[in-house]
């Protein structure tokens, strides 16, 4: 049994390092913005006592309600279409036989070379002398140009840009391990190719589409950059509030609020779409 | 008229053949199956069994050929337009479905009046009343098989086409549940296409058989027309052991053993013995023949028994001549 | 829509008209899609070759590249993304390295939580609690943000990219070669050094590229915590396009693309050599 002391010591040790990380950058962390929350801004930034609920009584207020609103409804367009879009695209790869790996590169590629970069791609495309509307212009099929830029709808196009890929990997993942005889199975059963699709196909790649439901409608919901580069005045969404109190209106308290209450939206869906069994990492 | 009708046969393969890149699957195999019929194909693994049963159902289209079903050609409809259905040899039940939404599944495509009532009668029929509502995962193997065959029998298909679906289940399971398919087989009135590659399975429960190799069908027949009189070296040593000795052979149920002159017409032949293994109801005897030859007898194993065989005996080899097969 | 055919023969050899069609239409959709995908970019490379500064072609030019290499706070951004992420990654990779294998071996439901929830955690909360994290942590610690808070960061959210790939690979890795390894006299260390260590290399190379990329191209967390002295590469980037659409900034752009493209796929070949 001498070992066994020994062997314990040395997992711990492998397990360590990246403990002390995690407590650094999230756990501390999040205990301080908990914290703030609860406190007061001070008059030149900062924080200080008294505590109070003031800072999440304010949520309450309908220009803050209307940005909370604002940004669900624009998570959920830009997830809705992302798994839309998405399906169709991993069915697709999963059929492509040997050309699979190809086909999966090329959509991860545009997703892992700089978001930033993507996002500004689509101003220089939507902008008024940008090129869709220089092309139609002079195709003379539009006269002035068309606002496509800094509205919802730019927002959710940014969005739906870049986090498509992040749906289409795990509905990809379910649909390669399914088990191709249930296919035939209904078919031989008298189901014809719609039937399949949608009494045993979807069903069965229900885990595969809740985990792209969340791993598109989390980050959509913080998204900052997407609205503040491609959104109007009017789309403030609950990323740049945060974003706004820690920088320029410093109130820190208000803003460790309205991060909590992002935090809090995002676990009640993580929870509520979670199966018994399901692996997370 | 309709007696007429009656005896054409339900399924026929006119010269079907499958080709994938570099290799025939399937060479012009031909065959008809008749109403009510329980027919296996039988044959080791890669012979094309499975493909040819893939054609009949649709999953696969012949290169060649044609395939008929109660007097209408099938071979380019959908598996969906043809009313043959598939027993797979893991069932693929659905998993999001409990027992009876499986077996309800073709109905319901179908849009078929009286759902309730018929899925209710072939629950019976396959004795899984009490267990429609668990979820495949809560079925054991046997009964997971079970509800694959209620799902398909409901549909009522002209022909049944069963692929290896005994092969997932224990060897003691399968004894019991190859007579309760025969016999629910002979119930439904059903046409059973069986494809299997053992061979007691294929002799213990068919009307008639096909034996293939290699893609093509080297004999059919009735399992006794087969077993005692097979037309080639491979459906002969496929379908139980065979002794090859001098271009023809003998069955080892046929081949007698002793250690002296057996006494009978003919001289025996002079062999010697190089194994002995016991089998529990028989002890199986090997012996090779003076040309090098390796033949097998079976000796009775229990305590009375007359004569016992070590290795290294000399021992005397002797066959009726009746008992001898030639082959093509 | 169309049922699949056996033997992953695609599209469908059969007779039924209906089912070709629908391989067709499905294919056509794929290329929409990737065409959707990948044409944007494209249309930012082909436009930092223009020569003019609208939304006309009016000739190739090189000039927008010449100026966005004389740009020197562009370069010194630049320099400083390389050394963080090059910082980030290395200790990154070694600590969530280690952390896969740790919690292979010995699950720690806390420490594979906290790490699931530094992923799906929102960059702007992230981003902002390290900030006040730092903040109230330099009341005792007399120091101020910059590179090395952007560098604690990177490595913090990180780590857990870097332990999921590493843990995909060790589920296809066999316990019972370490417990060989051991039976046959080494230790613990040794084993893991010796056996598993080679098997894991592949998808350490792709994961650390990962961390790489991830690093290079953060903006929201590194804004809040890098302070006044120290800009980043998006940094940079951001203040450029928040100013409006400029073709130094196209000519930027792709040069980024196309490095962190090739990284990404080798990384993707490297996870793939199972």
């Amino acid at each position: 049994m001498v070992g066994f002391g020994g062997r314990a010591s040395i997992r711990i040790a492998f397990l360590t390092p990246a403990a002390v990380l995690m407590l650094l950058t999230l756990v501390a962390p999040s205990a301080i913005i908990v914290a703030y929350s609860f406190l007061t801004h001070g008059a030149y930034g900062g924080v200080e006592r008294p505590f109070t609920i003031e800072n999440y009584t304010r949520l309450y207020d309908p220009l803050y309600a209307a940005i909370l609103w604002r940004s669900l409804w624009i998570a959920g367009v830009a997830t809705a279409v992302c798994l839309a879009l998405g399906f169709p695209l991993a069915l697709f790869i999963s059929r492509s036989g040997a050309r699979k790996n190809l086909y999966l590169s090329l959509v991860i590629l545009p997703f892992w070379t700089s978001f930033l970069i993507r996002t500004y791609a689509w101003m220089f495309l939507l902008r008024d002398t940008g090129l869709i509307n220089t092309a139609l212009q002079a195709l003379h099929l539009i006269r002035a140009p068309l606002p496509m830029l800094y509205n919802d709808g730019a927002v959710i196009l940014g969005l739906v840009y870049g986090f498509l890929p992040f749906a289409v990997l795990p509905m990809y993942a379910t649909l390669e391990r399914l088990d191709q005889s249930l296919l035939e199975a209904a078919a031989d059963l008298g189901a014809k190719p719609r039937d399949t699709l949608f009494r045993v196909m979807i069903p069965l790649c229900a885990p595969g589409i809740r985990a792209a439901a969340i791993l598109v409608f989390v980050p959509c919901l913080g998204t900052y950059l997407t609205s503040d580069l491609l959104g109007g005045s009017k789309t403030i969404l609950i990323g740049n509030l945060i974003q706004n109190q820690f920088t320029a209106s410093r109130d820190w308290p208000f803003g460790a609020a309205a991060s909590i209450v992002l935090m809090a939206v995002a676990m009640i869906l993580l929870f509520a779409v979670r199966r018994r069994g399901e692996e997370l990492l | 008229m309709s007696a007429i009708l009656e005896l054409r046969p339900i399924l026929e393969l006119r010269k079907v053949s499958k080709r994938f890149p570099g290799q025939y699957a399937v060479k012009e195999v031909s065959l008809e199956i008749s109403r009510g019929e329980f027919f296996s194909l039988l044959g080791p693994s890669g012979c094309g069994k499975t493909t040819t049963l893939r054609m009949i159902a649709g999953f696969e289209t012949p290169t060649e050929g044609e395939v008929w079903l109660n007097g209408s050609r099938i071979d380019s409809l959908p598996p969906y337009r043809r009313n043959v259905n598939t027993v797979f040899q893991s069932y693929a039940l659905f998993p999001h479905l409990n027992a009876r939404r499986n077996v309800e599944f073709g109905l319901r495509r179908k849009g078929a009046n009286e759902i309730e009532a018929r899925v209710r009668k072939v629950i019976e029929q396959v004795r899984l009343d009490g267990k429609e509502s668990r979820m495949p995962s809560e079925l054991s193997g046997g009964e997971r098989q079970r509800v694959a065959l209620a799902r398909s029998l409901v549909l009522e298909p002209d022909v049944l086409l069963l692929d290896e679906p005994l092969s997932a289940l224990d060897p003691q399971l399968r004894k019991q549940v190859r007579a309760e398919l025969k016999d629910l087989q002979r119930r439904s009135g059903v046409a059973f296409l069986f494809v299997t590659h053992d061979q007691e399975e294929a002799l213990s429960m068919s009307d008639r058989i096909a034996v293939m190799n290699a893609g093509a069908v080297e004999q059919m027949g009735s399992p006794q027309e087969l077993y005692q009189r097979p037309r080639t070296k491979f459906v002969a040593s496929f379908l139980g052991a065979m002794n090859f000795v001098d271009g023809i052979g003998v069955r080892p149920e046929c081949t007698l053993i002793g250690k002296e002159s057996l006494g009978r017409e003919g001289a025996g032949r002079r062999a010697m013995v190089t194994r002995c293994v016991f089998l529990g109801a028989a002890i199986q005897v090997e012996a090779k023949l003076e040309g090098g030859e390796v033949v097998i007898a079976h000796v009775a194993s229990h305590q009375s028994a007359t004569e016992t065989f070590a290795e290294g005996e000399p021992v005397q080899i002797w066959w009726d001549s009746a008992d001898e097969l030639r082959f093509a | 829509m169309k049922w699949p055919v056996s033997s992953g023969q695609w599209p469908a050899k059969t007779g039924d008209r209906g089912q070709r069609t629908g391989a067709s239409v499905l294919a056509w959709y794929a290329l929409l899609i990737y065409a959707f995908l990948h044409v944007p970019l494209l249309i930012l490379a082909i436009f930092s070759f223009n020569s003019s500064k609208f939304t006309v072609w009016q000739g190739f030019s090189l000039d927008w590249y010449r100026a966005a290499f004389a740009d020197r706070d562009l370069i010194e951004a630049a320099a400083n993304s390389l050394i963080i992420a090059a910082c980030a990654t290395v200790l990154a990779t070694m600590v969530g390295t280690l952390a896969a294998y740790g919690l292979w071996k010995r699950s720690s439901n806390w420490l594979a939580g906290s790490m699931y929830l530094s992923l799906v955690t929102p960059e702007i909360v992230t981003g902002v609690s390290l900030l006040a994290f730092f903040q109230w942590s330099f009341r005792f610690l007399h120091l101020r943000l910059g590179m090395h808070t952007v560098i604690l960061a990177h490595v913090g959210f990180s780590i857990a990219y870097v332990a999921v790939v590493v843990m995909a690979r060790l589920r296809g890795f066999d316990p019972e070669l370490e417990e060989a390894a051991l039976d046959l006299g080494a230790t613990e260390w040794s084993a893991f050094r010796r056996v598993t260590l080679p098997y894991l290399m592949p998808a350490i190379a792709a994961a650390a590229m990962l961390a790489f990329t991830v690093s290079i191209d953060d903006y929201v967390i590194t804004s809040l915590v890098a302070g006044i002295d120290s800009q980043t590469l998006p940094m940079v980037i951001y203040a450029m396009a928040r100013r409006g659409v400029n073709p130094a900034l196209n000519a930027v752009s792709t040069v980024i693309v196309v490095a962190l493209g090739a990284m990404v796929m080798i990384s993707e070949r490297l996870r793939r050599r199972a």
